[in-house]
């Protein structure tokens, strides 16, 4: 087993862009099951807080906290293949 | 029915001035400029004057982190950190950092806007600032969104009501790299930042300003210890105070020149003249009769230092050094090229508000014309000239000019002048003799006489001319013609007192001669008189014989008878 990839989901809603990231990390995860990933999804309209103290500016982002260092990539995660590339597991799996 | 736009007073001074009120309230603002042009000063001077007023303010830092901006702001003497730990400001740091944010798809900048309402919210901001977009857009690589995004953007601050102020960096050719805000914004200022002859000029231009009259030349610009400060030439007022006292400039004679005796107070006096020809002492002089009339001087020197011009004022009899220590008179000495003209203004109006003098002077303005345009030296002269007659200051400007035929000053200041001193070194018969002449006195009559100017070591004086048959004449053509003078009137006198010895001696003589005559006369009738006396006695003596003579007879017939 590797080591887990802890990603996070920042959206805002249930807007079309919100929805269509989660059904694209959905499905991302579905596809790599052997990656240990640990997802979680955070509604910003429900904490804006949360967009200060984690500093995210676009909607949607998703967030690799571990491993280090952090990785951000915005939009609504369509390219499985670019989402792979710069979450440095496309080759590695 | 049209109805003059709201305002948000900026706190900046001289701006709101040109404006005629400030920035368009509740509408955004773009100001824009190159890299150090100023743009995130003015931003925070706009968003801390407002906090100051009452208005909160959210401060959007997409580049510098917040405590740099406080420590930045510091050093224009505004507590940001202070009105933070108050609620009556916000920083908000948007870092994006490139190098970890990769696109894929679709997206918006939707958790941007819920961080800005959320700290709008915290403190019920008024105003906004947003600084600077470059460093926000520059982050994401898709235009189209970004395009999209920035117009969202504008909308959303319209609708919020909030007076914003967006800093943006001048594009190629632009305004902005976009191309876009400048469209979306209500308003737009163009920050600029020249260098010409190696010294530095800042310059303000409304670009564009809906629903409003602006002035559209540019202005020049300050940021100085005390913040952030527009020159608005052209709203100059002319409504300060006059004043009838008149103040003394040091120089009796030239006190004398003037009917009423002396200058007016927060007049401005142009002491012009070649090299050499006194302007220094005569400004001294100024400022010493201030100081010692117990008021305060302040002397800005753009060609000595302080000391040297202690050291020269000895040689003509005033000693200055002990006016310095007694904090009435202060000398600031810098060199025109050491600032630009815009620190100059800013050190010297610095320098006048914290002294609080009552004169100023001022040696010499022409040092400036060497540093910088004239137009602009003209525009400096006139806000000093006009900020010292709006504080009741008199102001003592010495000029040096290379012509003295010509009565002209290079900045074209004598307009600005209330009096004006023209000092002439003159060569006649192989001398330079100093001279100085009134050549106008707005408001007083004064004398039309061109004076010989000596400085000794007893101080100034004006001589009188020397009215010779050939007009007035000056220097060792005067000393001659009052040694002839003189010369004749020695003769003269002479002339005279050798006329009374001559009768005086005459009338000794004749009353010499009146005595001798009286003594003889005298002793001719004591003679006489004796004569008389003797010529009484003898008869006398006679009738006394021939008494006796009988007596004798008449006894011895007596005899006779008896015997």
């Amino acid at each position: 087993m590797s080591k887990p990839t802890e990603l996070t989901l920042y959206v805002a809603g249930q807007t079309p862009k919100s929805q269509a990231a989660i059904r694209n990390l959905e499905r991302i995860c579905a596809e790599n099951a052997a990656q240990n990933f640990v997802i979680k999804v955070v509604d910003l309209k429900e904490n804006p807080r949360l967009a200060r103290e984690h500093n995210i500016v676009a909607i949607p982002t998703l967030v690799r906290q571990l491993p280090v260092p952090i990785q951000k990539i915005i939009g609504d995660l369509s390219d499985t293949e670019k989402v792979l590339v710069h979450l440095q597991l496309g080759s590695a799996a | 029915m049209t109805l003059a736009i709201e305002k948000a007073l900026t706190g900046i001074e001289g701006f709101d001035e040109i404006t005629a009120g400030g920035l368009p309230r509740g509408r955004p603002t773009l100001v824009c400029g190159s890299a150090g042009c100023g743009k995130t000063l003015f931003a925070s001077t706009f968003l801390v004057n407002g906090a100051r007023e009452g208005e909160p303010g959210v401060f959007v830092t997409f580049e510098e982190r917040p405590r740099d901006i406080v420590d930045n702001v510091a050093s224009l003497g505004f507590d940001l950190g202070g009105l933070v730990e108050e609620g009556r400001i916000h920083i908000e740091h948007i870092a994006i950092d490139p190098s970890e944010l990769a696109e894929v798809g679709d997206y918006d900048l939707e958790a941007l806007f819920m961080r800005l309402e959320l700290a709008v919210e915290e403190i019920g901001a008024r105003r906004i600032v947003l600084d600077t977009i470059e460093s926000l857009f520059s982050a994401f690589q898709n235009p189209a969104i970004l395009r999209a995004e920035i117009r969202r953007l504008f909308d959303w601050l319209k609708e919020k009501g909030l007076t914003a102020v967006i800093t943006g960096e001048r594009g190629d050719g632009t305004l902005t790299r976009q191309g876009l805000e400048e469209y979306v914004s209500d308003c737009v200022i163009l920050l600029d930042h020249r260098v010409h002859n190696q010294v530095s000029t800042r310059r303000l231009r409304i670009v564009k300003y809906r629903g409003t009259a602006h002035g559209t030349n540019e202005y020049p610009f300050l940021i100085g210890e005390d913040g952030f400060s527009v020159l608005p030439v052209s709203s100059l007022g002319l409504a300060h105070k006059v004043f009838d006292e008149r103040i003394t400039s040091g120089v009796p004679d030239l006190d004398r020149m003037l009917s009423g005796g002396g200058f007016h107070r927060a007049s401005s006096v142009l002491v012009s003249g070649v090299a050499g020809s006194g302007k220094s002492s005569i400004a001294m002089c100024f400022a010493a009769a201030a100081c010692r009339a117990g008021e305060r001087a302040l002397y800005f020197s753009f060609e000595e230092s302080a000391e040297q011009t202690v050291r020269n004022m000895r040689s003509i009899g005033l000693d200055v050094a002990p006016m310095i220590a007694s904090g009435l008179l202060r000398c600031v000495a810098a060199r025109p090229t050491f600032y630009s003209l815009e620190m100059h203004l800013a050190i010297m109006l610095r320098e006048i508000a914290r002294f609080q003098p009552s004169l100023v002077v001022l040696d010499p303005l022409s040092a400036f014309l060497d540093s910088g345009e004239s137009l602009e030296v003209q525009a400096m002269l006139l806000r000093v000239v006009d900020y010292l007659k709006s504080k009741g200051v008199t102001g003592i400007f010495t000029h040096l000019t290379h012509d003295q035929t010509i009565a002209r000053t290079d900045a074209g200041l004598s307009s600005l002048m209330d009096a004006w001193l023209l000092l002439l070194n003159r060569e006649v018969n192989g001398e330079f003799n100093r001279q100085l002449y009134l050549l106008k006195a707005r408001g007083m009559a004064h004398s039309n006489q061109v004076r010989e100017f000596v400085m000794s070591s007893e101080g100034i004086r004006l001589i009188e001319p020397y009215l010779g048959e050939n007009g007035a004449v000056t220097g060792s053509a005067r000393r001659y013609e009052e040694a002839r003078v003189r010369k004749d009137e020695v003769e003269r006198r002479a002339a005279v007192e050798a006329l009374q010895e001559r009768v005086e001696q005459r009338r000794r003589k004749a009353e010499a001669q009146i005595a001798a005559l009286q003594f003889e006369v005298a002793a001719e009738e004591a003679e006489l008189n004796r004569l008389v006396e003797t010529e009484a006695e003898y008869r006398r003596q006679s009738a006394r014989d021939a008494d006796g003579l009988a007596a004798g007879r008449h006894s011895f017939r007596h005899t006779e008878q008896a015997g």
